[in-house]
């Protein structure tokens, strides 16, 4: 029989008895929509992260004061000795494996200048941030070198600042007053939009880290320091270099643990992640347990349909089916209501994960090859779990089966 | 199809069939039996002679002890489930005592379902064909009808018209009549009495002498045996 003619007796024997194969490919509905939802998430996830790889700068390593412990009890991270610029200078004078390098100063303050006043982080940073953070300038320039050690009071604002005091206009070489201390715009940032977390990275104001100690934190203190590597490969020699340097800086004995903390980006992607797995990973078993019991469902009612129809199988044989016909009309029946069940998950599927990603704010991303695949493999769920009712249906005797009932 | 001439179309020599549910069973104890084109057979005995085994045997439903079975020119022996299959489809027509019609399907698709497994193409016209042949069982009508909506008669008419669609050459009838009331009894006994003189070779199984009586020959089995086989009356010859 022709593909056309056995999956047009499918639907007429799934028409006469529509409610119970709805209800049984229910599991498989459930199924094919905890891929799809899964795959979004993942997907979703994981286009996040390839953002923030590009938007952090490449190749980043971030030094963090670290955990201090009292008597065996961990106070958490940049609780203990926190990094001095003396480090800092010692690490650009000595590492080989680095590329540029920028010590972070958080500080704050209310900005006025402009057309009013804005509240917003101010960090000092070093002259080679923007290359470390591969962010170009929409107007004017980083500031450079000599205005870092010169403690200059310069600043160079994010889009978000500029637009807020300076709208649509150049401020560079105009005055703006960061607490109380007033610097000189030298550039204006472009945009780089939200952070991988949800902030607004061109959100705040960026001056040297010497004027930030000197000015503003009255402290010698930095809070991180970013350190780039040339590719990819010198990384791991890049951390252990440091790690190497900063012990020795403070003279910490071999038995002794690190007071500081060395992250790459991998392990911040990897943190950030680590929720949206744990997510898939429980969506996957609801998957995997649906389709397995849903495909038991199938079979199930396939043995019933087979039992229901002895005597019609009786009778086609008597006509001239040849086994494999008999086996052909009922895993084509398997298939086509699996199938049908694998388009209803998938309809769901995409409905709930645009619902996701509305209402929970998760980025979700869906693939037409894995809505194909789903679909495809429903449909193997129903190849699976049809041939053995399929066999048994094309061994039946035909004597028996239309004597039977 | 000249009965001057009649040629073999069914041929059993010496076919035994033993079952083995508990202890041996010999439903079939060396049966000698030769149908020509163009004949009217009834074989006739009580239930537990093996008429019911020999029908089967016939249809190639299943497979004999010992013996052997040549069907429209071929050594039914020698050839396996699918050549079976292909030979029920284009040489055999059954009629059921229960009809046997799917209930989901209308009269017309019921009657296109062996065509289904017309492997050979020989049907071109498949919905051609089955029109025609509920047309020659005067349901010409009630193509679209479902079973439920038509008498036991006309189910039965349905089911021949089915037997039909694919020319075949031997129609085999299982207690045609067991299922209806005598007047609509008479009425499938005058189909298939139209039927014979339109050439169409039949064998029918009974265990009703006077139905039997409507067939041209009839064979009588008892415990496996034939034990007669005679030509009752000629054609025409209505009671």
């Amino acid at each position: 029989m022709s593909i056309f003619r056995l999956v047009s007796t499918a639907l007429q024997s799934i028409r006469l008895n529509w409610l119970r194969a709805l209800l049984t490919l229910l599991g498989i509905v459930i199924g094919v929509g905890s891929v799809i939802v899964m795959t979004a998430l993942g997907r979703g996830a994981q286009q996040e992260v390839e953002k923030s790889v590009a938007a952090m700068g490449d190749n980043l390593v971030i030094v963090t004061a670290g955990n201090r412990q009292y008597g065996g009890v961990s106070m958490g991270a940049g609780t203990s000795n926190p990094i001095t610029a003396e480090e800092v200078k010692f690490l650009r004078e000595n590492l080989r494996n680095m590329q540029a390098i920028s010590p972070v100063v958080r500080a704050s303050g209310q900005l006025v200048g402009g057309i009013g006043n804005w509240f917003t982080q101010s960090q000092g940073v070093g002259e080679q941030f923007a290359t470390i953070r591969s962010w170009p300038l929409e107007y004017g320039e980083f500031f450079g070198e000599r205005e870092v050690a010169s403690r200059a009071p310069v600043a160079v604002l994010g889009a978000t600042v500029a637009q807020q005091l300076y709208p649509d206009r150049d401020p560079v070489g105009e005055k703006i007053r960061i607490g109380k201390v007033p610097c000189t715009i030298v550039g204006v940032l472009g945009s780089k939009g939200s952070s991988p977390f949800g902030g607004d990275q061109d959100d705040v104001v960026y001056v040297p880290w010497t004027t930030a100690q000197a000015r503003m934190t009255g402290s010698r203190d930095v809070m991180q320091i970013l350190v780039s590597a040339p590719d990819e490969k010198s990384m791991a020699p890049l951390q252990e270099e440091i790690t190497q340097l900063m012990r020795r800086l403070r003279r910490l004995s071999p038995e002794a643990s690190d007071d500081f903390m060395i992250r790459n980006q991998t392990e911040i992607m990897n943190m950030r992640t680590e929720m949206t797995r744990t997510f898939t990973t429980l969506l996957a078993s609801v998957a995997a347990i649906s389709l397995l019991v849903g495909g038991i469902g199938i079979m199930n009612m396939m043995l019933v349909a087979v039992t229901e129809r002895t005597r019609e199988i009786g009778l086609r044989i008597a006509l001239g089916a040849r086994p494999r016909d008999i086996r052909a009309q009922f895993l084509t029946e398997s298939v086509v209501i699996c199938t049908i069940g694998g388009l209803l998950g998938t309809a769901i599927g995409l409905g709930v994960s645009q619902g996701i990603a509305k209402i929970m704010g998760f980025p979700t991303a869906v693939d037409t090859k894995m809505l194909m695949l789903a679909v495809g493999f429903a449909a193997f769920v129903g190849v699976f779990f049809g041939l053995y009712p399929a066999l048994r249906a094309s061994k039946l005797d035909p004597i028996e089966a239309l004597r039977y009932g | 199809m000249n009965p001057s001439t009649p040629s073999e179309l069914v041929r059993i020599k010496g076919m035994t069939k033993i079952y083995h549910t508990g202890g041996e069973v010999a439903a079939l104890q060396g049966v000698d039996l030769s149908v020509n084109s163009g004949e009217f057979v009834a074989i006739i005995g009580q239930s537990g002679s093996g008429k019911s085994t020999l029908l089967n045997m016939l249809g190639c439903l299943d497979r004999p002890t010992g013996g052997e079975y040549w069907l429209a020119g071929k050594h039914v022996n020698e050839l396996n489930a699918d050549q079976l299959a292909d030979l029920r489809n284009e040489v055999l027509g059954f009629v059921f005592q229960s009809f046997h019609l799917l209930p989901r399907l209308t009269a017309l698709e019921n009657v296109m379902l062996p065509l289904s497994y017309d492997r050979t193409h020989r049907i071109a016209d498949p919905v051609g064909a089955a029109k025609k042949a509920l047309t020659r069982m005067g349901l010409g009508e009630r193509i679209d009808h479902k079973p439920s909506q038509l008498s036991g008669g006309q189910q039965q008419r349905v089911a021949i018209a089915r037997a039909l669609v694919s020319s075949p050459r031997l129609l085999l009838a299982d207690e045609p009549t067991g299922n209806l009331d005598s007047s609509m009894a008479a009425e499938i006994l005058n189909v298939f009495a139209d039927l014979n003189r339109e050439g169409v070779t039949i064998l029918m199984i009974t265990h009703d002498p006077g139905i039997a009586k409507r067939a041209l020959r009839t064979v009588e089995i008892r415990d496996g045996r034939i034990v007669d086989d005679s030509a009752t009356h000629s054609i025409g010859d209505v009671p």
